[in-house]
């Protein structure tokens, strides 16, 4: 199962024209803490081509949410941008493969 | 004993123009708000609003919505705001969003007092900023020099509360606002009347997209209630609940930082919030802090010209093709670069995508799939039209029939129009990711009143 299969939901969004911002919904508790210590942040880096220390990372144990921002892969809508809302990129992360 | 600070604002939707329960702004209006408010606009839609300073939305879906405001404006008696108006919240969108008020106004009959309050910035107070390093780089960090601020077509500052509630101040009806942030429209009215900062700017965090921190964002309209301790929010649909869940969970969107969240003269921290339900529709939220930081800053949005545009689609259906469509890529590419440069051309640029390979997450696709068709988009880019048209003309017998060796028989690909390309226009890109220091909140914003 892939990552996308093991929780409620996966969602990308811009934050702004500079960030993207991935949530990570997950089912409950047992299932937050479960993603929350086999989710590799070094994982996301590779799947976006960046170095770690650019990922802000937020474990919210009250809303059972792992949030992941860093600075989008294009600047929204320039030249080489192919998805101006960055939902797409929520299937990269979907279709990731836990250790 | 004086009265306790309270303040109710009955937002209609996450923004003008997104459809909502008509029968939940009439139930919305029987609350007594103290102000109707709407979001008019972001930067979610692309640079391309900012750079032409025009709206997202047709015309006419504008007019038909914001008529159907100012009506509920004037049953319920209380002032109607909209901020970002025409989606950016340049000059040019706050004056359409005027003249269609004005406009509906005459057909309504009706008389009112408006304040427009504008966010466009002069670019030689940008560059006089710069020099005197009253300009600060946002992460991530875009290079910022006089040429760039020059080449911009807008440049727009975010409204605080500060600049939003001296618009409110003026006694108008209607508040046209260009640029501000989402929250400083929502957050300003229970400042004002002294709520609860935190508590202000968090629950006009939690309004701004309407019903979407509900459990039916479609229905678009709440009603947030401010007071001196925090705020409550109440959708006005039957079939719409707010929930700690759906409520906390809304700082999440689209936010970078779901605790922190910085806008014009300080910042809003949500760590220690508490969420309750109050009833089986509303939630209460106490708990949030505003810290003020000096300088005053606000933050600017600027969008700059790139070039005009000309794409061309073809779709290819042949198995050897869609085998071998990095090989038919390289090809079409050798082939422009060369014709390209006899046809004095070069300045041309070329971006292929092909759709059903990696056209929507680019080079960090990392799946490969045997497809059964391909669409191949050829993008032009130049500073002339015409010269980019002309380009993907140079390219329109290529990407017909260009064959991947010599020897075989010329295929033929599919185009779906007659032309293959279109002209697609000006490109603009944000070019600013920085905040201004000034010394007043209206320093850099302009309010006006237009009495119809």
């Amino acid at each position: 199962m892939n990552l996308g299969q093991k929780v409620r939901k996966i969602r990308s969004k811009n934050a702004g024209p500079f960030w993207l911002t991935i949530d990570i919904f997950c089912h409950d508790k047992s299932n937050f803490q479960n993603i929350k210590r086999r989710l590799n942040t070094h994982a996301i880096a590779q799947l976006f081509q960046i170095d770690v220390p650019q990922i802000l990372r937020f474990d919210i144990e009250a809303l059972n949410v792992i949030k992941l921002s860093f600075p989008r892969p294009h600047i929204q809508g320039n030249a080489h941008d192919t998805d101006m809302h960055g939902a797409s990129y929520a299937t990269l992360v979907e279709e990731l493969l836990l250790d | 004993m004086t009265n306790k600070p309270s303040a109710k604002v009955l937002v209609p939707a996450g923004a003008l123009g997104i459809p909502y329960d008509h029968a939940a702004l009439d139930a919305g209006l029987l609350e007594i708000p103290d102000l109707i408010a709407i979001d008019g606009g972001s930067t979610d839609s692309g640079p391309f609003y900012l750079g032409t300073g025009t709206s997202k939305y047709s015309r006419s879906a504008t007019k038909t919505d914001w008529a159907k405001l100012m009506a509920a404006r004037a049953k319920a008696g209380v002032p109607l705001i909209i901020g970002s108006a025409g989606t950016s919240g340049a000059d040019s969108a706050v004056d359409w969003m005027l003249e269609l008020t004005i406009e509906i106004a005459k057909e309504r009959k009706e008389n009112l007092r408006i304040a427009t309050l504008k966010s466009g910035q002069n670019k030689s107070v940008i560059i006089k900023a710069l020099d005197k390093g009253l300009i600060t780089p946002l992460n991530p960090e875009l290079p910022l020099d006089k040429k760039t601020i020059k080449d911009t077509t807008n440049i727009v500052a975010l409204a605080g509360v500060e600049q939003i509630q001296a618009a409110l101040d003026t006694g108008a009806d209607i508040v046209i606002a260009g640029r501000t942030t989402d929250t400083a429209l929502m957050a300003a009215l229970p400042i004002s009347k002294g709520c609860h900062k935190g508590g202000a700017w968090h629950g006009a965090k939690i309004a701004e997209c309407g019903a979407l921190a509900t459990t039916n964002p479609n229905s678009g309209v709440i009603l947030m209630s401010f007071d001196d301790k925090g705020f409550t929010i109440t959708p006005m649909a039957p079939d719409a609940t707010a929930t700690p869940e759906t409520v906390s969970a809304h700082m999440l969107y689209e936010n970078v930082n779901p605790y922190i969240l910085y806008e014009p003269g300080g910042y809003l921290d949500v760590e220690d919030a508490k969420y309750w339900p109050v009833d089986e529709k509303s939630v209460r939220v106490e708990g949030s802090i505003w810290k003020t930081t000096t300088p005053y800053c606000v933050k600017l949005e600027g969008a700059r010209f790139v070039g005009f545009q000309t794409v061309s689609i073809v779709l290819v259906r042949d198995q050897h093709y869609c085998q071998h469509i990095d090989d038919w890529k390289s090809a079409l590419r050798a082939s422009f670069e060369k014709k390209a440069k006899i046809s004095g051309l070069s300045d041309v640029s070329l971006e292929l995508r092909v759709i059903g390979q990696n056209a929507t997450l680019g080079d960090l696709e990392n799946r490969q799939s045997a497809s059964v068709e391909f669409g191949v988009m050829a993008i032009f880019t130049s500073n002339d039209q015409l010269r980019s048209q002309e380009a993907a003309k140079l390219l329109n017998p290529d990407l017909l029939h260009l064959p991947l060796t010599k020897h075989e028989p010329m295929p033929t690909f599919a185009f779906p129009f007659s032309p293959p390309e279109m002209n697609k226009g000006a490109l603009y890109e944000f070019c600013l990711n920085h905040t201004m220091a000034i010394d007043n909140p209206m320093d850099c914003f302009t309010l006006e009143i237009h009495e119809i």
